[in-house]
Order: structure tokens, then sequence, then C-alpha cells
């Protein structure tokens, strides 16, 4: 039948849009923290995101088969997953432990749970955690041939403000995980997904801003505009609020859950990172607001247009 | 099949207490960081299980039945007794490895399910084998757990460490050859039982070859990789316990499912502990009964 006389039932979707393009959209945005992870640390950063990719893919791919079920690689999204967690890692970690990472997140936190769209965590974060409790030693061990050494975070943590250079922070050549580093480079990837509609701010914005009021609160140092930049800067804050937090499966449909959603994970990241025993907290923060994503949306439901509010029946 | 083997085939595979009945996973979940601690939390309820099932047969006729349970209680406690303080003099490293959990056996539901279901109804040696056979279902149950977690967690299997194995290596971190080939020649040989299910079906035999299989082929590669492997204490704390939980109730279901699908029916999992269906795990499965029972 020709598409002309095709009638189907509303609604009649217009929009081009699709997985695969969003997909691509969002690795698009990932590539300038991507390049600048492999600048910052050298080759074998290279090596570990093909290896987390690959793992990512071939688990997807060998689990469909196994199951019986059409294959979704072409979707993307285990190549966006793959590439999270290889930023999400340090670049002295073994081999074999991204591959096994890569595996969690797509077998264990994607796939057993239905797939794309049925998962309750974001695959990326569920591995990362797994492997920063199973590898406690690999995962926090930040030393590697260009940089020795604590991460900012830890440092401010341990010897105080004045141990940490800003600059170096916001351009990104200090130590951490392969992607998390510079501030700018995630920035424009942001920028790309906001300008293309991808992403709105409302889930970011509510995070940044409720951990920046939580940290000028609690953080100890009043309103020293030096630390909250150390703090918004450090650690896995901007990569987590702008490409984790608003993963589309695991974030609130709702516009004010949505904002409940980006305060949960900017309080508990406070709380991990100023009364927790670790320097970093924004992936256990966002791994337990994912958990309070359904029950946000069973109380922040929109009203249908024309439907009274049960107490208001019969006035 | 003669009536005691088949309380033992019940116990160990049919209504297996770990991966079937569900039941008593407090110590399942918490004792099992290693299969030596799997095996003697285990063998102890298995003990104390052949006897409360003995006693509470032998005295079927005697307990009036508004206190059974308190009067099963008495013997439990009586006989857990016995074993801890036995444990204590005799096993006193196992003893402190599973610490509170041999008094907890007084309250262990396979114990008080087993006596409500089958030793109060039944003569003395069935009962006896009842207790047999659930026992070492529970303790193959709590070992198979415990050797995952400490292998992956460990990097041990029975406190004899994987990467230890002697033989060349080669490598600047000194990989293992023999490793190396246990390895392959393992996933080697889970990929020809694949293509073998994929081809005929899957039966139960090939199933367990497959999972058995899997887990030589993981001790290879954690042997292989030597001093450069890290072990994973998330399988050492509880989260590791879900997880190979998980797996291996998994992996019974898919036998069980096989053997059903052979031609062998498999009861459906009775025991039912206090008659309240309301409030009973295995509920669903008894409906059927239970809408019987009422009409009568």
């Amino acid at each position: 039948m020709s598409d002309l006389y095709h009638v189907s039932s509303a609604p009649h979707v217009r929009q081009k849009d699709s997985t695969s393009k969003i997909m691509l959209l969002v690795i698009l945005a990932l590539l300038p923290a991507t390049a600048f992870g492999i600048y910052n640390f050298g080759a074998r950063a290279l090596l570990l995101i093909l290896l987390t990719v690959g793992s990512c893919v071939l688990s997807e791919f060998v689990f469909n088969v196994i199951v019986h079920k059409k294959n979704t690689i072409d979707d993307l999204s285990a190549v966006v997953t793959g590439l999270l967690l290889a930023l999400n890692l340090p670049v002295s970690l073994p081999w074999w432990e991204a591959v096994l990472g890569g595996a969690f997140a797509i077998i264990i936190v994607k796939m057993l749970f239905g797939g794309l769209g049925q998962n309750f965590m974001n695959p990326a974060l569920g591995a990362r955690c797994f492997l920063l409790i199973a590898f406690a030693a690999d995962m926090t061990n930040f030393n590697c041939d260009a940089y020795t050494g604590a991460t900012p975070l830890a440092l401010i943590r341990n010897e105080g403000l004045a141990a940490v250079d800003l600059k170096a922070m916001l351009y990104g050549t200090t130590a951490g995980t392969i992607g998390e580093t510079s501030v700018i480079a995630i920035l424009i990837g942001a920028i790309i997904l906001i300008m293309t509609g991808v992403i709105d701010m409302k889930i970011p914005g509510a995070y940044l801003g409720s951990f920046a009021l939580f940290i000028l609160i609690f953080g100890g140092h009043g309103f020293d505009g030096a630390y909250l930049t150390a703090q918004l800067c450090g650690g896995g804050l901007m990569l987590g609020a702008f490409f984790m937090a608003t993963d589309y499966v695991t974030s609130p449909i709702t516009p004010s859950g949505k904002i409940i959603f980006g305060i949960c994970c900017g309080i508990l990241t406070g709380l991990f990172r100023l009364f927790g025993a670790n320097a970093e907290g924004v992936s256990f923060a966002i791994i337990l607001s994912n958990l309070l994503v359904p029950i946000i949306e069973k109380f922040t439901v929109p009203m249908a247009f024309g439907v009274k509010k049960e107490g208001k029946k019969n006035e | 099949m003669n009536k005691y083997v088949e309380r033992l085939y019940n116990g160990i595979i049919k209504e297996n207490p770990t991966f079937v009945l569900m039941l008593g996973m407090c110590p399942t979940l918490a004792v099992t960081s290693s299969a030596i601690n799997g095996l003697g939390m285990g063998l102890s309820t298995t003990v104390v299980l052949i006897l409360s099932n003995m006693i509470i047969s032998a005295f079927r006729k005697v307990i009036p039945n508004g206190v059974r349970m308190p009067a099963y209680i008495v013997i439990v406690a009586s006989l857990v007794t016995i074993v801890q303080f036995m444990m204590a003099a005799y096993l006193p490293s196992l003893s402190a490895a599973l610490g509170v959990y041999i008094p907890l056996i007084v309250v262990n539901c396979i114990i008080l399910g087993r006596a409500e279901s089958y030793a109060s109804k039944n003569d003395v040696v069935s009962s006896a084998f009842d207790g047999i056979g659930m026992g070492l279902g529970f303790t193959l149950g709590l070992t198979m757990i415990g050797l995952i977690r400490e292998i992956l967690g460990a990097g041990t299997a029975f406190n004899v460490a994987l990467s230890e194995l002697p033989g060349p290596t080669f490598g600047a971190s000194g990989l293992s050859v023999i490793g190396l080939v246990i390895a392959v020649v393992a996933i080697v040989l889970l990929v020809l039982v694949a293509l073998q299910i994929k081809k005929k079906g899957g039966n139960p035999l090939t199933t367990l070859g497959a999972v058995a299989l899997g887990i030589v082929a993981v001790v290879g590669f954690i042997a292989f990789l030597g001093k450069a492997f890290t072990s994973m204490t998330i399988f050492i704390m509880a989260p590791g316990a879900f997880l190979v939980l998980a797996f291996l109730v998994a992996m019974m279901n898919i036998i069980r499912d096989q053997m059903e699908h052979k031609g062998t029916p498999l009861a459906k999992p009775s025991g039912c502990i206090s008659g309240d269906c309301a409030s009973c795990s295995m509920h669903g499965n008894c409906a059927d009964e239970a809408a019987k029972s009422e009409n009568q």
C-alpha cells in the first residue's frame, strides 16, 4: 500500500526522530570529552574506550542471539553505554575489568530487565558502581603516565583548596577518570545536546543548582566562589549532570518530576561528597535517584486538561 | 523408585530447599562467603534436620496437636545446642566463622517446615531419609553458592589459591600457561555444547554440563591471570550473594523446565508450613488445592 493512503489511528508521528538518531547525537556530543580524554591520558585511554564499547555491543548481540530476540545493536544505545562507561573509568584500569564492566552493564543492568526502555538504572553507572565495589583499589587508582597523585576532589578534601589549580580543572589537565576531567569539553557536548533538543535544562539545572546550594550551606566555606567552582568542576559532576542523569529511560517523564529528580541527585551528591567516606559520590547519587523515579512519577502526574481536582468537586 | 531413594531425590533435586522451595534464605545469603562456610553450615543443618525429623516422627502420636510447635522448637533447640557445643569444641575456626547462624538453626524454616509437613505424618525411617535428602540439598545449594562467591570474590576454591598453579608462565606479570589451556579448552567445549543444544534442544545433562564448563572456564581464566587477577570484593559482600543465588535459581529453573519437557512431570512444590495460605510464599502453587479444600 502506498504511504500516501496509509491510514492509522492517532497519534500520527511526523517527527523524524528515532532512537538511533538520538543516540548518534549523544555520541557526537560525547566526542569532545572523549577526544580530550585521549589527548590527556594517551593511547591507553583509546584502547579502554574501544574495549568497553566492543564489550557492550558484543554482549548485546550475543544476548539477543541466545534468547532468540530481534537484534537491537543498531539502535546504538550499547555504543553510548560503552562510551559513557569508558569515560567513567580511570585510565590505569586493567583491560579485563573494563570488559567485564561492559558486559555487566548490558547483560545484567539492561537486557535482563527487558532491554532499552525497561532498565531501572543507567547501565553505564550501574556497571561503574559494580566495578567500584568489586575492584575498589583499581577503580580509585588515578596514577598513570600523565599524572601521579590524587584527583582534585580528593586534594580539596585532604589538603584544602590551595592544593588545586582551578584553571587546570576547567581545562581538564588533572587526574581523574578518562572523560570527566575537562569541564569545557563536556559543556561543548552539553550545548550540542541542548541545541538539538535532545535534553532540556530541567534536570541538569535542578541538579547543579541544588548541589551548589547544598555546598554553600554545608560546605563550611561560606560564600567562597573558588570553593564552589572547584566542587562544581571537580569529579564526575558535569558528566553526570548532563549525560547520565538525563538518560531518558531512568529519569522522570513529567516536567515537575524532572526538577524533583534533579534536586534529589544534587542533595545526595552533596551529602556523599561532604559527609561520605569517599571524595566522590556522583554515580551513587544518580543511581539512588534512578530508583526513586517510579515514585516521583507517581506523585507528579500532570492534571489532564478539563479534569477537576478531586477535592474541588461540585462547588 | 524405592521410597527412600525417592526421598533423597526429592530433597536434592525436585524440592531443593535452596533453589526450589527458597527456604532458609537468611543463612543462605549470610554465611556463604566461602565454600567451606557453606559446606559447614549445610552439614550442621543436615545433622540437626535428620535427628529432629527422626525424633519428631517417633513422638508424632504423643505430641498434642495444640502445642506441637513449642514441642518441635524444644526438640530442635536441644539438638542445635548439642551441635553448637560440639562444633565449638572440635571445629573452633568454623564455629567462629558461622557465628550466630549456628544457634539460629533453631528457627530455620527448613527444619520446622519438614517437621510440620513430613515428619509429623510419616514413619521414622522415611523421615530420616527425608532429612538426609533435604539436608544434602541444602548443603549442595550452600556449597555451590559459597564456591562461586569464593572463586570470584577471593580467587580461591576451598581455600586453595587459583593464582598459584604450578607450571610454566609467560609475560611480564606471569600469566599461567596451564590456566590458559584450561580456559581455552573449557570455552571450546562450551561452544560445542551450545551448538549441540541449538541443534537438538537442551536437556538437563547438557545444561548442567554448560554451567560446569562455564565455571571451569572462569577458574581457568583466573588461574591464567595469576597475580594480575584482582578479586571482586563485591561477591564476598552481600550483593554478590544475591547475584549468585539469582543465577543458580535461574539455572535450576531451566533444568526443571527441561525435565518436565522431557516427560518427567515435577510435582509443584508442596510443604505447607502453617496452613495459613494468605501469608505463605508458596501460596500461588497450591491455589487449586486451597480452592478444593474450601469446596469440601
